[in-house]
């Protein structure tokens, strides 16, 4: 069997989604070893949470160097993984964090890379759609270890639970991953609703909402969604850049996309095109975004928001 | 301060792209400076002003790296009129269809050479959407990384930058000594338009055009031969069929909930 290494995701102290959408994808090409990158004294439960998605086994680092060094020091231990096992392949979830991993160990390695895959088939072939969503493409990587970044949510995860082997290793960070130092750190806050790229359903408002996300919250809330914002909403200091979907904020593939207020610049396409089901309100119907709604509604958001969270909370009580 | 700043020349954002035997297009279409690396350039900018500038015959200056095929010169020079002061243009036919890995190599093998304290990147180029190569060149080069910055801070006498990271998961505060790979976000900066006295300027500046074999590296390396993942097959995805638009007349919200009621969305 070949051996596959993914890397374990957590948000704050907890697993992501996406490790089990990885584990899945690699299982499917050979035997899933799952790393864990953790301070000290803190793997055992970390490694604890990987109890479903057909993973083998768990190879757990311990070091204070990965939250004092971020990418450049776990970029190194991977790279040392990589090249003592060379396993078949490694998959990272696509993020700012990950892909740059990718890069780096893929320099280290002398592997080929592939980012932002949405599917990989048992033979390691990464599916991409590339162009703002126009364009289907099918890649392999040639050399060395197969170095792939799959996007959040585009697999949908095997949950059969796993029992994996938990074992610890140890490596020396090298000095020339120590040249940049973390000397603060702020995590961005969920405010208790789903992280926007694993979540099934995103509401984003724009422009449009005037400073006023009142009404896209509590239609997000009603379905239990995520809340994104276009570029002009963060921008204008109305939403946390960490929300921002589009080329320079987040991609998201949600099964439903609801578009409040947002024109739908090709910016903002970008990072929401691939939404199974997209659903527009926009006072102008001249809007770009309604060439990409599967339903739209021309309208004052301030009126159809509230209207419709009515509607769906009396639906579901 | 010498500094480098990495720009590409890409497809217009809203060119229709397509791909010919596995790769992007690049003749058909308009092309452009990547609006991400305008950033980078304005942000470079602002670090000289802040220093006392970069005036003929000053301490601090500014060195376009570009490599791409030659028209690549024509983002180039939009670039010079915004106030670089010189660049450089690695371009030969073996390139075409290179890889982040071999076009980071390229790229640090230009900077390598060049004496530089640190060079300045935009996050992603808006055509491969990669968000890669900064990190790479990092690695090959051995230097610091800092990338996704949404400020910094250069203390040119300590030899020290100091960034806040801007990404999904949060803000981290980083700094590291020269020699630095920094990479800028898009709201980091507001860039500046070319002023005509900038666009006469450019005219003048030097663009030193490279062949690979000028930058000590191997054809077979790079391009397509070199590159070490292989498209298979490119599609075109059917466009998404025409959608319902409703105009709302008093009743916009209900109709949406049914939609979503239908489509087994709630
Ligand atoms: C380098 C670069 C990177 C970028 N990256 C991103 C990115 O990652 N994400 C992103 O989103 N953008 C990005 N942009 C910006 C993008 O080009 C657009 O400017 C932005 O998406 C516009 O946001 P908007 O749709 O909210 O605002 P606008 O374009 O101003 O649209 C507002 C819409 O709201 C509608 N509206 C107004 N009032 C109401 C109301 N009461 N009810 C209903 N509808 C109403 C209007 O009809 C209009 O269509 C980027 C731009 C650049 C140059
Ligand atoms: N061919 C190139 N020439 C010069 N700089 C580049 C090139 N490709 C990428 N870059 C730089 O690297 C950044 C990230 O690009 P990418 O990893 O391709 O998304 C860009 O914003 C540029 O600053």
């Amino acid at each position: 069997m070949s051996d596959i290494l993914i890397l374990a995701e957590f948000t704050g102290e907890k697993i992501a989604k996406t490790t089990a959408e990885l584990a899945t994808c690699g299982a499917r090409a050979g035997e899933v070893t799952v790393l864990v990158l953790a301070a000290p004294g803190k793997g055992n439960a970390l490694a604890a949470q990987i109890t479903t998605g057909l993973v083998t086994s768990v190879l757990v680092i311990e070091s204070e160097d990965f939250a004092r060094y971020s990418v450049a020091a776990a970029a190194d231990a991977i790279a040392q993984i990589v090249l003592e096992r060379r396993p078949a392949a490694l998959l990272i979830a696509s993020s700012a964090f990950g892909k740059e991993v990718a890069g780096r160990v893929g320099v280290a390695t002398e592997s080929g890379i592939i980012t932002d895959a949405v599917d990989v088939a048992a033979d390691l072939t990464a599916t991409q759609v590339v162009f703002g969503g126009s364009t289907t493409v099918h890649s392999r990587v040639s050399h060395g270890t197969a170095i792939i970044t799959v996007r959040p949510n585009s697999v949908t995860p095997d949950l059969a639970p796993s029992t994996p082997v938990i074992s610890h290793a140890s490596y020396v960070i090298s000095d020339s991953a120590k040249l940049a130092e973390v000397i603060s750190s702020e995590p961005s806050v969920q405010g208790g609703r789903p992280e926007l790229t694993e979540a099934q359903i995103v509401v984003s408002g724009g422009r449009g909402t005037n400073g006023d996300f009142g009404p896209v919250e509590a239609f997000a809330d009603s379905l239990g969604a995520a809340v994104g914002a276009s570029r002009a909403a963060t921008d204008a200091g109305w939403y946390l850049h960490s929300h921002q979907v589009g080329q320079t904020g987040k991609t998201v593939s949600p099964q439903l996309y609801v578009a409040c207020g947002i024109s739908g610049a090709i910016q903002h396409r970008a990072g929401m095109q691939t939404s199974k089901t997209i659903v527009v309100i926009n006072k102008d119907p001249d809007a770009p975004i309604f060439e990409i709604a599967d339903f739209g509604v021309v309208g004052d958001l301030f009126a159809v928001l509230p209207q419709a969270t009515e509607g769906v909370r009396a639906r579901k009580s | 301060m010498k500094i480098a700043v990495c720009i590409k020349q890409v497809p217009d954002s809203w060119a229709e792209k397509k791909m010919i035997n596995g790769l992007l297009d690049r003749e058909g279409v308009d092309a452009v400076l990547n609006d991400l690396d305008e950033y980078a350039v304005e942000e470079a900018l602002r670090i000289v002003e802040a220093h006392g500038g970069n005036g003929e015959g000053g301490a601090n200056t500014i060195t376009l790296v570009s490599m791409g095929p030659e028209r690549t010169t024509e983002a180039v020079r939009k670039a010079l009129s915004m106030g670089a002061d010189d660049a450089i243009v690695v371009t030969d036919d073996a390139l075409a269809g290179s890889d982040a890995l071999a076009t980071s190599k390229v790229l640090a093998a230009v900077i390598a050479s060049g004496g530089f304290d640190f060079v300045v990147c935009g996050t992603e180029s808006t055509d491969a959407r990669m968000g890669v190569l900064p990190a790479m060149l990092a690695q090959r080069l051995g230097w610091a990384q800092l990338t996704f910055a949404g400020s910094v801070v250069v203390e040119p006498a300590a030899r020290n930058v100091t960034i806040a990271r801007v990404t999904d998961v949060g803000v981290e505060r980083m700094k590291a000594q020269f020699p630095v790979v920094i990479s800028v976000i898009e709201k980091i900066n507001e860039p500046r338009y070319p002023s005509f006295k900038g666009i006469m300027a450019a005219k003048k500046k030097t663009i030193d055009i490279r062949t690979l074999a000028a930058v000590g590296i191997d054809a077979a390396s790079v391009g397509v031969g070199g590159a070490w993942s292989v498209v298979n097959d490119s599609t075109p995805r059917p466009p998404r069929a025409a959608g319902i638009k409703v105009i709302d007349e008093g009743n916009g919200g209900e109709a949406l909930v049914n939609f979503l009621v239908e489509k087994k969305l709630i």
